[in-house]
């Protein structure tokens, strides 16, 4: 038997390779995104990324319906976006099994909110499995192809950052034989008209009856008896944190959480004299036990709905057992910051000095926020730069000429668009700056429809973003270089002059995905005055101590930005390269 | 066995997940169960980063918490100062001498914490300092700092030094296969 040191993410992919997925897709999102790259490495398996989780979730939905079993992924936040085919396809049911992957972010570490998208289940009326390390996270790819199959529904897997990016050993096996259901027309199950829907609910509600009866037998959820002073429902990665805090408690560890097996944790609750609930943010669990009468001894009203869990405030909670931690040194925070030659800096240090209120997006470009760019204003969701700087005008029409959005490539293509039809349509006259370092960095540099590459690297067609904003009914659209500061500023002056709607591309490559041909950078410290003007750029490559400037060339790129903003000429090529 | 749980912590780009997969194949070769786990995305971009292995018969949870650390590989001073307080009563830290100014201290809202290696050496039961760049460099190439400190924290783990030369091998791509012998050997007689 093989066995493999595996991510969470990477035993999701292995899982859609065993289990028979012949469909997969996604747009990239922390902390999900490793699970399509893993897919696309078996080619047995059609693997794309869409240009959003709403459009990646509807792929999946018609290779559902069409027969093949399918695995769509997404970070917890892409669910809001793929909320709408989510809750219907629940109404008509599937043909091939669908697993919607739902990696959520406790604790925040690369997300704008940390919602717990266990309520989508419960709000969708799905089935709902929670991995507590990699093999189980492969496993339940499988169970949950075969719930969707049996039970005619779309169900979730659910996994958190610790579980998607934490590796673990996994056992690897023969993938089974890939083999698509008989596609037969049945308009009446598939179309959801009223007339439809209507029966399709009543049908939706019974199965969801017979699901419960399967959480309530299902070996996904187990009792580990141990002493029962302290019994523990718990799931996901809590139950490892429970093993290691509490070894000798009993506990009840659920796979399968919705719907709860109220029955089994009724007669668990029963055998123990304390009844506790772990878990990871929301009483999701515990809340629908309390409602069905069980005593709960201990919820969140001794642990934190907010942030991730760890064994010590398990114990803490439990036990009562007050660990004392060291305390930490007094560190200075090393906050993440863009890469030397980074497009997007260029971009922010022309915005900050014509002090413009900027709206921002999501992407490697919302780092322009940390000082000493300092220069976003917003950042609320993927695409709400541009409606948000069209609200921002309706509600100040004085300011429209000092509003600009900021928004990349990838993410105006996931859904940039339709704000600037509305920008357009209702006839707002603030700029938007297109940051197309075309790639999708900040995830890790994914392909997405402009690039000219598909997921495996193949040749695809490229959005040709100037003719999409022409199409739009932009009139102004004129394509910048962000390496160019005097070219960058007179764009953002002349454009935000303008009473109509208009549009920079600032285009250039990542600089993680150019290969370096410009010769490093020097400070001639003969030169340097000391004014700090290179400062202001916030390069990670540059330092200031003894009242002068210099440049670290293990880090320098070359990018020549610190250049184009020294008045003294003092930072001049390295000789010799 | 009881379980080790080590910690590598430095700088996004030094290098420190490469590191932690020889680090979880070695672990792998004595028979033990592995967790491993690393948070990606903001913190890529030159940000803090860090690496969390645990090895033992059975292993449980992912986490190590403040205090529990056997081991704390530090690629950076700052970072091993900001660390520090994850190391166990009986731990080793084993600190890369090198300095990376943080954007906050870049801009001039916080100051380099000079006597970082003094409140390292002060507080940790254990320390072994090494200038990793500098012998990376004597080597040829900047690159292999992470590897000389595999080595460094070699010579203080109880495993044979040829489990670790063999996943060395099953880890860097050939053509650097010499190169990082040479930095391994390099840590490990520093």
């Amino acid at each position: 038997m093989t066995k493999a040191l595996l991510t969470g993410n990477e035993a999701i992919a292995r899982g859609a390779y065993e289990y028979g997925v012949s469909v997969a897709s996604a747009y990239p999102g922390t902390p999900s995104t490793e699970i399509l790259e893993n897919i696309a490495k078996y080619r047995e398996i059609r693997a794309q990324w869409s240009p959003n989780e709403k459009v990646a979730l509807e792929v999946a939905v018609g290779a559902s319906i069409a027969g093949a079993r399918t695995l769509c992924a997404m970070k917890h936040v892409g669910v809001n976006v793929a909320a709408d085919p989510l809750f219907t396809y629940t109404y008509t049911g599937v043909n091939g099994g669908l697993v919607l992957v739902s990696a959520d972010d406790p604790g925040m570490h690369s997300s704008q909110n940390e919602q717990d998208n266990r309520n989508y289940a419960r709000f969708a009326k799905i089935g709902l499995l929670e991995p507590s390390d990699s093999q189980e996270a492969k496993e339940m790819v499988g169970h949950a192809l075969e719930i969707s199959e049996r039970f005619d529904t779309p169900v979730m897997l659910r996994t958190t950052t610790r579980i998607s990016h934490s590796k673990s050993l996994v056992e690897l096996k023969d993938p089974q034989e890939r083999t698509l259901r008989e596609y037969k027309k049945d308009a009446r199950k598939y179309v959801a008209v009223p007339a439809n829907a209507k029966v399709r609910t009543h049908i939706k509600h019974q199965l969801l009856e017979e699901l419960k009866e399967f959480s309530e037998t299902t070996e996904l959820n187990r009792v580990e008896w141990g002493d029962k002073k302290i019994g523990v429902v718990t799931s996901g990665i809590a139950y490892q944190y429970v093993k290691e805090a509490l070894p000798h408690a009993s506990i009840l560890k659920l796979g399968f959480t919705n719907p709860l097996p109220l029955k089994r944790i009724a007669a668990f609750a029963e055998q123990v004299e304390q009844l506790w609930v772990v878990e990871e943010l929301d009483p999701v669990m515990e809340e629908q036990i309390r409602a069905a009468g069980i005593t709960v001894h201990g919820g969140k009203d001794q642990l934190t709905r907010i942030g991730e869990y760890s064994p010590s405030l398990i114990r803490q909670a439990v036990l009562g057992a007050t660990t004392t931690t060291k305390q930490p040194a007094s560190a200075p925070i090393r906050p993440p910051v863009l890469c030397p030659g980074c497009p997007h800096r260029g971009v922010f240090y022309a915005l900050r000095n014509n002090l413009k209120v900027v709206t921002g997006d999501i992407g490697c470009y919302t780092l322009g926020a940390m000082p000493p760019l300092d220069s976003l204003d917003t950042t609320i969701c993927m695409g709400a730069s541009i409606p948000a700087a069209l609200g921002m005008e309706k509600a100040r029409p004085d300011q429209a000429q000092n509003i600009v959005a900021v928004i990349g490539d990838s993410t105006f293509l996931h859904s940039g668009i339709t704000g600037l039809i509305d920008m357009v349509y209702n006839k707002g006259t603030s700029t938007v700056m297109i940051l197309d370092n075309r790639i999708t960095a900040m995830t890790g540099h994914q392909h997405h429809a402009g690039t000219g590459q598909t997921l495996q690297g193949e040749p695809a067609s490229e959005v040709d973003l100037v003719a999409l904003c022409h199409a739009i009914g932009v009139k102004r659209v004129r394509v910048v270089d962000p390496g160019d500061l005097a070219a960058l500023d007179q764009a953002i002056k002349e454009e935000t002059a303008v009473r109509e709607p208009s549009v920079i591309i600032a285009r250039r490559p990542c600089a993680l995905i150019v290969k370096q041909t410009e010769p490093r950078l020097r400070v001639n410290h003969d030169k340097c005055v000391g004014c700090r003007m290179c400062m202001r750029i916030g390069c990670p490559a540059i330092s200031f101590a003894d009242k002068k400037s210099s440049i670290d060339p293990a880090l320098c790129v070359g990018c020549k930005l610190c250049q184009q903003v020294c008045k003294f000429g003092a930072i001049v090529p390295e000789e010799g390269q | 066995m009881k379980t080790v749980s080590i910690l590598l912590v430095g700088v996004g780009g030094q290098g420190t997940i490469l590191a932690s997969k020889i680090l979880s194949d070695v672990a792998l070769r004595q028979g033990y169960d592995v967790k491993m786990t690393e948070i990606h995305g903001m913190a890529q971009r030159g940000g803090s980063v860090v690496t969390q292995v645990r090895m033992g018969e059975k292993v449980h949870s992912p986490l190590i918490e403040p205090g529990q650390a056997d081991y704390i590989v530090a690629f950076e001073q700052l970072e091993a100062l900001r660390w520090l307080h994850f190391l166990s009563d009986e731990g080793t830290m084993i600190v890369n001498t090198q300095r990376i100014n943080p954007m906050t201290v870049i801009t001039g809202a916080a100051e380099y914490p000079a006597d970082a290696l003094e409140q390292i050496k002060a507080n940790a039961p254990r320390v072994v300092e090494l200038n990793a760049l500098e012998i990376a460099k004597q080597l040829g190439n900047m690159r292999v700092v992470n590897v000389v400190l595999l080595g460094a924290m070699a010579k203080q783990m109880d495993i044979p030094k040829e489990d670790w030369l063999a996943s060395l091998e099953a880890t860097v791509p050939p053509r650097f296969l010499e190169l990082n012998r040479q930095a391994f050997q390099a840590g490990y007689e520093a």
